[in-house]
């Protein structure tokens, strides 16, 4: 493998490797949402027109 | 105020945010992402990918969260429901038709190559899978899926695909019957974390194997990965008849590298080419190529994410948990796919056996492989069983929107839904299964269904999210609860510059594979898919499209007719 091959198969296989792992550090320090309802908070178009 | 009380939820984020990978990781990570990037050149190809994951892949994911969790606080869980309601316009419930009909028609086939890695798997631990030769590994998967005539594939004898079909078949059934957290989720929380551990044991194994074949020097690991990496392709080019040069092979390794510029000063109709990363940039085939994988990799355009999101609680996070997603599948797909299959395959077969088609790679020239390397029949077994536990983590995502649609359009509950659902399938899967000859009716679906149709549905859909319901309600309903925003420049992306991609590049893919338009050098044969329907009309091919109109009409009229979908109290009765 040329030095070219070395440099994009790292940059390639470091970019998605870190990517998943700052991603996977963030769901599980951040608390989760605890609510068990659905609620009804979303606006829709009707809304607007009111 | 109205407000619903879901009948199912998942049982925490890191849950679905397996299960979503789960359904994205499949096959394609590692069979066909490597087989692209070593044809097209790793630099090259990696460059158009990451772009059409940042244009294609993030915009439509998270469209697809933000969407489905917005349907699910109205109470709904299936694409027509969900598109209905929050979009106030009742007929786009039968745009929503195609969320369900894409999911379930995929099951019909993609289970049959669930049974495939099954069976390949308990054949590797039996120790059935010895090839001597590349001409023995063809004629095992020939007879084991049935290819030579139509109804042999149903045998029961362990070196068919019966047995395994049932099995498989009965296991997935089983886990949706679960249900969506003590089921799916519960499967995918052991499942995807299993197979990245066999995945990584595999990579080991394939990272360690030097150069088994000492007379071929040529033939090792390394070459292997510069294959698939390097950024300069290099070609021994042959000068034809009317004075064109035309690619004669490619050349890997420095011996190979040597006898070819041998030929080439001893023939002034050789020449060795090297082509650099931007000439390979300028073939609109690796954008093609590209922008498919995204697409297909990630699950997206299948009405799976969108069902799965709406599930989720008021202000769970999309944001992260899209991301998450789609970063989890990239992870599998270019750190361990691209790391293993195709050095893999050249290590033992030389280039030869490392290209061709995602079956061919997978089914014909990796079994040889591990025939070939020291404790194969292990490794074979573990590479099999990795990609059986992918297979089933996507087979289940695309039976729930079936499941979810059912439950909404006939008012019943999950068990009688799962029993409908399996006996569609189970005919479905049959008519696939029995007319094996030249996987005629597996192909016919994969091409209208699994590649037409969900670019259909993602385009869409992301019209719908960036034009229909607006980029900044859109992103109010994706930003709902996240612990980031999604960046600003999506509002500009997802309102014009996917639409534009989505549509140049399906444009372009119909134009040259229906009908058979060559871009490049003008000269047009009609595809294979479309010969069969209108020009040398195949029985089976026929009957596989009526397949998809029947169950297509089925889904439409039970959106048209259910309770639920005439949005009395929705939006809907206003548009």
């Amino acid at each position: 493998m040329t030095l070219g091959g070395w440099i994009i198969m790292l940059v390639s296989v470091g970019s998605v490797t870190a990517l998943f792992c700052w991603c996977i550090f963030k769901v599980l320090t951040t608390p989760e949402e605890e609510e068990k309802i659905h609620g009804f908070e979303i606006e829709t178009p009707d809304a607007e027109h009111k | 105020m109205t407000s619903f009380t879901p009948k199912e939820t998942w049982n925490s984020r890191i849950g679905i945010i397996l299960a979503v990978s789960g359904s994205a990781v499949g096959l394609g990570n590692f069979l066909r992402f490597p087989g692209l990037a070593a044809k097209h050149g790793g630099g090259a190809f990696m460059l158009a990918y990451f772009i059409s994951f940042l244009i294609i892949g993030l915009s439509i994911c998270w469209a697809e969260w933000a969407m489905g969790r917005a349907g699910g606080q109205k109470g709904y869980n299936s694409s027509p429901g969900i598109l209905g309601a929050i979009t106030g316009r009742k007929n786009l419930k039968y745009v929503g038709v195609l969320g369900v009909l894409v999911p379930v028609m995929i099951y019909m086939y993609y289970v049959y190559i669930e049974a495939w890695c099954l069976g390949y798997a308990v054949n590797f631990m039996a120790g059935n899978l010895d090839f001597q030769s590349g001409d023995e590994a063809g004629a095992f998967f020939e007879s084991f899926v049935g290819i030579g005539e139509n109804g042999t594939a149903f045998g029961f004898d362990i070196k068919q695909v019966g047995l395994f079909l049932v099995a498989v078949f009965i296991l997935n059934f089983f886990l949706i019957y679960r249900g969506l957290s003590r089921g799916i989720e519960l499967f995918c929380k052991y499942a995807m974390p299993a197979l990245v551990i066999l995945a990584l044991v595999v990579l080991v194994r394939v990272m360690t194997l030097g150069t088994p074949d000492p007379g071929n020097p040529d033939l090792n690991v390394s070459n292997g990965l510069g294959y698939m990496w390097n950024p300069t392709k290099v070609f021994l080019e042959e000068r034809s008849a009317d004075g064109d040069w035309q690619k004669a092979r490619e050349i890997v390794g420095e011996r190979s590298l040597s006898i070819a510029q041998q030929e080439a000063s001893a023939s002034p109709d050789l020449r060795v080419r090297e082509i650099f990363l931007p000439e390979q940039l300028t073939n609109f085939q690796l954008w093609l190529d590209a922008a498919g994988q995204i697409f297909f990799s990630l699950s997206i355009g299948f009405g799976v994410i969108i069902t799965y999101a709406s599930y989720l609680k008021r202000k769970d996070d999309v944001v992260l948990s899209g991301l998450a997603s789609t970063s989890a599948n990239e992870f599998c797909e270019v750190g361990l796919g691209g790391l293993m299959t195709v050095p893999a395959a050249f290590t033992f077969l030389g280039i030869a056996g490392a290209t061709g088609s995602t079956l061919g790679l997978g089914f014909n020239a990796l079994p040889m492989v591990f025939s070939s390397m020291p404790a194969g029949q292990l490794f074979g077994f573990l590479f099999f069983f990795l990609l059986f536990l992918a297979a089933v983590t996507s087979s289940l995502s695309m039976l729930q929107p079936g499941i979810a649609f059912l439950e909404e359009s006939m008012n019943i509950g999950r068990h009688q839904s799962v029993a409908i659902l399996g006996f569609i399938t189970a005919i479905g899967s049959g008519f696939v299964v029995y007319f094996s000859k030249d996987l005629k009716a597996l192909d016919t679906i994969d091409f209208w269904v699994g590649t037409f149709l969900i670019f259909v549905l993602a385009t869409v859909q992301i019209i719908i999210f960036g034009w229909v319901i607006g980029i900044k309600r859109g992103l109010k309903m994706a930003n709902q609860g996240a612990i980031f925003p999604v960046p600003k420049i999506y509002g500009f992306i997802i309102r014009y510059v996917t639409p534009t991609f989505l549509l140049t590049i399906f444009a372009l893919w119909t134009t040259q594979n229906v009908f058979g338009y060559n871009i490049i050098t003008g000269q047009q044969e009609y595809s294979s898919y479309w010969k069969d329907l209108f020009i040398e009309p195949n029985g089976v091919a026929i009957l596989s499209v009526f397949l998809i109109i029947i169950v297509a009409s089925f889904i439409a009229i039970l959106a048209a007719i259910a309770e639920k979908f005439k949005f009395e109290n929705e939006e809907g009765k206003k548009s």
